[in-house]
């Protein structure tokens, strides 16, 4: 028994380490306060001259700042600061100095060195209760959507039946099924017919009651899943570009379930504004472009939205066809040729308006217009003499795009003509943005201001270097020298967990940081389970070398099932747990990863370096009896 | 070494437990738990006064401006308070209060935290809890009959069971909030006993192939004897750091630190008394482990 590594097992343990090593240290770089500069539109560069004012401003209210950076697009810009106590003086100030139409957010700089950043180093992030920020949770009225879609068929199916004469009574029953009555088979056939035509979704049944004819047609599990999933991804939509206009540096929109939406806002305070552009209302509205000879009265001119059109308007008729309110999908396509083109299914009511308003109108325009509740910001005195910023709404409208009507429209069209795949699918989520989502509420919603945050992070820090100062102690106590190895295993084991944390990209929050302190005491269990093996085959009579082999070996089965086990725990609780359980869940099962490579192989090298290949009279371990 | 006799006490120890259970059970049944926002639903404000607090002049303030039912509670020091509204305030409200204290008083009062909780959230988490918790236990128990064998996994899942109930017996008689933290602990319990159990199941296997003798008790008695000083080492090092949480790691993480703690305690306790005691009422004995179950799970440890 020599107990030896071959060269290479030990090159793979020091690789791993060091690998873990380098992904560990971008988290010792303190982030730096920053504030971080967006134009309000797509269109606005930040150019040197903005970013002049800003730190002309900052400089005006004596806040040092330093390293301001441009991002190559010229999308936004960065200024640090040196206090992070100075952070919303400086937001507001920017702000003030910058007017409206920029977007001026809280933010944390990454200090990591390009070396570490340049191989993908990059620093854990922190979960809300550590960094401080706004928790919602929202919950998609779905009940609202089916109601409106029972109304939808009850409206097409009444309109079918009337298009083709076919004469009977149509209303929604109790389960909002779409329910027909007819005098005679003969009549009641031929709806059928009609129905199924227009509708293959739905399900169809005859019923015969008091001598009507009926026919009850309800939605299908699959169409109802179908509009509960559309009226979910719609208002994730939604609310990922209102969130973006918050100019917060690293929100989280998340679908959770089956019909809640969770936004994390960090840095955010005021939940009042947030909650404000999450709940704002954007609509569209679909006008005909106006005559050149039209009076002036009857028309109005509107800019284009996109970046590209930057300056180009429209003149368009004051008169409405329809709004957003009666869109129920957009989606970007492609046609026979494949050029791209956005789908566009109206309900019902805007079918009828819209064929009303383009019958007449072929090879003229139409408009389509997106409106924006936006606020302006005033500056004020207040009673007191001090300065208050009052936000004024007002909708902003503008043209996104003005295509030519080939034919007379109906509830369904499409828009073609479009340049790009990206301008299509770019229109698509612009409409779907404009249209009247299912409605939304907020169901759960969570402050951490930043001195609390900052708090949890030290008293996080506190305990796990208590923690483990505490085990170190007992264990070189108890097993002398090779306690003194489980220590070393020990705290690479704790850089291994952070460095697997950074590069999964995983959130650090406070029950992770709990995660992370259990995980000190239990991963030291799989070293104790082999050093009282060893001291075990010691008392048996064996000789030093013989017994590293056999402890190792008669443990490492026992590690196994037990870690093996509770990982099947934590991975439950990853998998049906929410928030705070979810991170706890995650750093116990990277932990007990990482732990069964530290304590088995880790350890394992060390003892085989120290002992490996030697006559040993006896084991520095404890414990063992000296008969 | 010295065998020492532990099965001797299992009647006391089946004595010991029940009366735990049976404490636990009724008081859950009668006090059941102090469930927290997370699960009840309605709004939490802590705030930080820049001197200390008095909880008093708060409430009367928090009375005055309509907000009956609020519970006002310090939250680790003086200066730290707590407000817990019931039910049917509305999502707007955290903040309002906020300034309605500074209003009240001279010095400094800093928002720490505002957590609104909609009723249909609570409901749903218990749920899930709850589901967790039986999905855990099921797929363990499933491990554990495959790795080991049918008795094992059965003693495995009552020492579990066991665990939990007077983890949460506890919660219920000391009346320690409830919240979503303490029910994550809940679930390392189970990880954490469970691993604790499966080491002394190992020692019973391995002892009950290598050792000529048959009885079952004695070969319990040894395999716990030879596993008792890792026992106690592991869950000696699990409370140090449990210690270490519940002291310095702040309000927010106590009760999980207490939870832990209780559930470390117990779980230590169950893998000697209440596994071990299950096997022994089943009747387990050599002849388990030896001849390959028809499910053919242990096959790969009969050829070492």
């Amino acid at each position: 028994m020599l107990n030896k590594y071959p060269l290479w097992k030990y090159l793979i343990v020091v690789f791993v380490l060091a690998i873990g090593l380098f992904y560990a240290a971008p988290n010792l770089y303190a982030p730096d306060p920053a504030l971080q500069i967006t134009g309000e539109s797509s269109a606005q560069v930040i150019d040197d001259a903005i970013l002049k004012r800003a730190t002309d401003a900052l400089e005006e209210a004596g806040i040092a700042h330093f390293g301001e950076t441009i991002d190559p697009d010229g999308r936004n810009a960065l200024v640090r600061l040196r206090d992070s106590e100075q952070q919303l003086t400086a937001q507001a100030r920017v702000h003030r100095a910058l007017g409206d139409g920029f977007i001026v957010a809280l933010n944390l700089a990454e200090t990591t060195p390009d070396w570490l950043s340049g191989l993908g180093g990059q620093p854990m992030k922190l979960g809300l209760d550590l960094s401080g920020g706004v928790h919602f949770k929202l919950e998609v009225d779905i009940d609202a959507a089916t109601e409106r879609r029972q109304e939808y068929y009850l409206n097409a199916v009444k309109r079918a039946l009337r298009e083709d004469r076919v004469r009977g009574f149509v209303s929604l029953d109790e389960q909002g099924n779409v329910v027909s009555q007819f005098r005679t088979e003969q009549l009641r056939e031929q709806a059928r017919a009609i129905i199924a035509e227009n509708h293959p979704e739905l399900y169809l049944d005859r019923v015969e009651e008091a001598d009507t004819f009926r026919i009850v047609a309800s939605m299908t599990e699959q169409t109802l899943r179908e509009i509960a999933e559309y009226a979910v991804s719609q208002n994730l939509t939604t609310i990922r570009n209102r969130v973006n206009e918050l100019g917060v540096s690293e929100p989280l929109v998340q679908r959770q379930g089956k019909n809640r939406i969770v936004v994390e806002l960090p840095g955010i305070q005021d939940t009042a504004e947030a909650k404000r552009i999450l709940g704002k209302v954007a609509n569209l509205e679909f006008r005909l472009v106006a005559n050149m000879d039209a009076p002036a009265a009857d028309k109005q001119q509107f800019d284009y939205r996109s970046a590209d059109r930057a300056g180009m308007s429209e003149w368009l008729e004051r008169d409405v066809i329809i709004t957003g309110e009666h869109v129920s999908n957009a989606a970007a396509s492609f046609d026979q040729n494949g050029r791209p083109n956005v789908q566009i299914s109206l309900d019902s009511e805007g079918g009828s308006l819209m064929s009303r308003a383009t019958r007449h109108n072929v090879k003229r325009r139409m408009g389509v217009l997106f409106i924006e509740r936006k606020y302006r910001t005033r500056y004020e005195m207040n009673e007191a003499g001090e300065e208050v910023a009052i936000q004024i709404p007002y909708d902003e409208k503008k043209l996104l795009t003005a295509p030519v009507i080939q034919s007379a429209l109906g509830a369904q069209f499409q828009i073609t003509g479009l340049d790009s795949p990206l301008e299509s699918s770019e229109l698509a989520l612009m409409l779907r943005a404009g249209a009247l989502a299912a409605p939304i509420s907020f169901v759960e919603e969570r402050t951490i201001g930043p001195s609390l945050g900052a708090e949890n992070i030290r008293l996080g820090v506190k305990s796990v270097q208590y923690g483990l100062a505490l085990v170190v102690l007992f264990m070189v106590v108890y097993y002398r020298v090779f306690g003194v190895f489980a220590v070393v295993a020990l705290s690479f084991n704790l850089v291994m967990l952070v460095a697997m944390m950074s590069i999964l990209g995983a959130t650090l929050t406070l029950p992770g940081i709990a995660g992370i302190v259990l995980t000190v005491g239990m991963a030291v269990d799989a070293n104790v389970l082999i050093f009282s093996r060893i001291r075990e085959e010691l008392n048996g009579g064996r000789s030093p070398q013989m017994a590293i082999h056999a402890g190792y070996d008669a443990a490492l089965s026992t590690i196994l099932d037990a870690n093996i086990t509770t990982l099947i725990v934590a991975v439950i609780l990853y998998a049906v747990g929410t928030g705070p359980v979810k991170g706890f869940a995650v750093t116990l099962s990277v932990g007990i990863l990482t732990s069964m490579f530290t304590a088995i192989i880790v350890t394992r090298a060390m003892v085989n370096l120290t002992y490996g290949g030697r006559k040993l009279k006896s084991l520095p371990i404890g414990g063992v009896n000296k008969a | 070494m010295k065998i020492i006799n532990f099965m001797g006490q299992r009647k006391l120890a089946v004595v010991f437990s029940t009366v735990l259970l049976i404490a636990a059970i009724a008081s859950l049944a009668t006090r059941q738990l102090n469930w927290g926002l997370d699960f009840t639903g309605g709004t939490l404000v802590e705030v930080y006064y820049s001197d200390s607090a008095n909880l008093n002049t708060i409430r009367d303030t928090l009375g005055q401006g309509g907000y009956e039912g609020a519970a006002v509670m310090s939250f680790g020091t003086e200066q730290d308070v707590l407000i817990r509204l019931p039910q049917g305030h509305s999502d707007k409200e955290g903040s309002a209060l906020v300034s309605l204290l500074q209003d009240n008083y001279d010095g400094n009062v800093e928002l720490r935290r505002i957590e609104f909780v909609g009723p249909q959230v609570g409901d749903e988490l218990r749920e899930q809890g709850g589901l967790a918790m039986l999905l855990a236990l099921g797929l363990v128990m499933l491990y554990i009959a495959f790795r080991f064998q049918f008795k094992f996994a059965v003693g495995a899942v009552v020492a579990l069971i066991h665990d939990v109930i007077i983890t949460l017996g506890f919660f219920s008689i000391t009346g320690m909030e409830f919240d979503l933290t303490v029910l994550a602990a809940l679930l390392a319990v189970i990880g954490y006993s469970l691993n604790d159990t499966i080491v002394v199941s190992d020692r019973i296997r391995e002892n009950f192939r290598k050792l000529r003798r048959s009885d079952p008790i004695e070969v319990i008695n040894i395999s716990l004897t030879e596993t008792l000083g890792r026992t106690l080492v592991t869950s000696l090092t699990t409370l140090l750091v449990l210690l270490a949480l519940a002291l310095f790691g702040g309000e927010m993480i106590n009760a999980f630190a207490i939870a832990l703690i209780v559930g470390v305690g117990i779980g230590t306790y169950s893998s000697i008394y209440v596994a071990a005691n299950t096997l022994i009422m089943m009747g387990v004995s050599k002849e388990d482990l030896i001849i390959p179950v028809k499910e053919g799970a242990d096959q790969e440890d009969l050829t070492p």
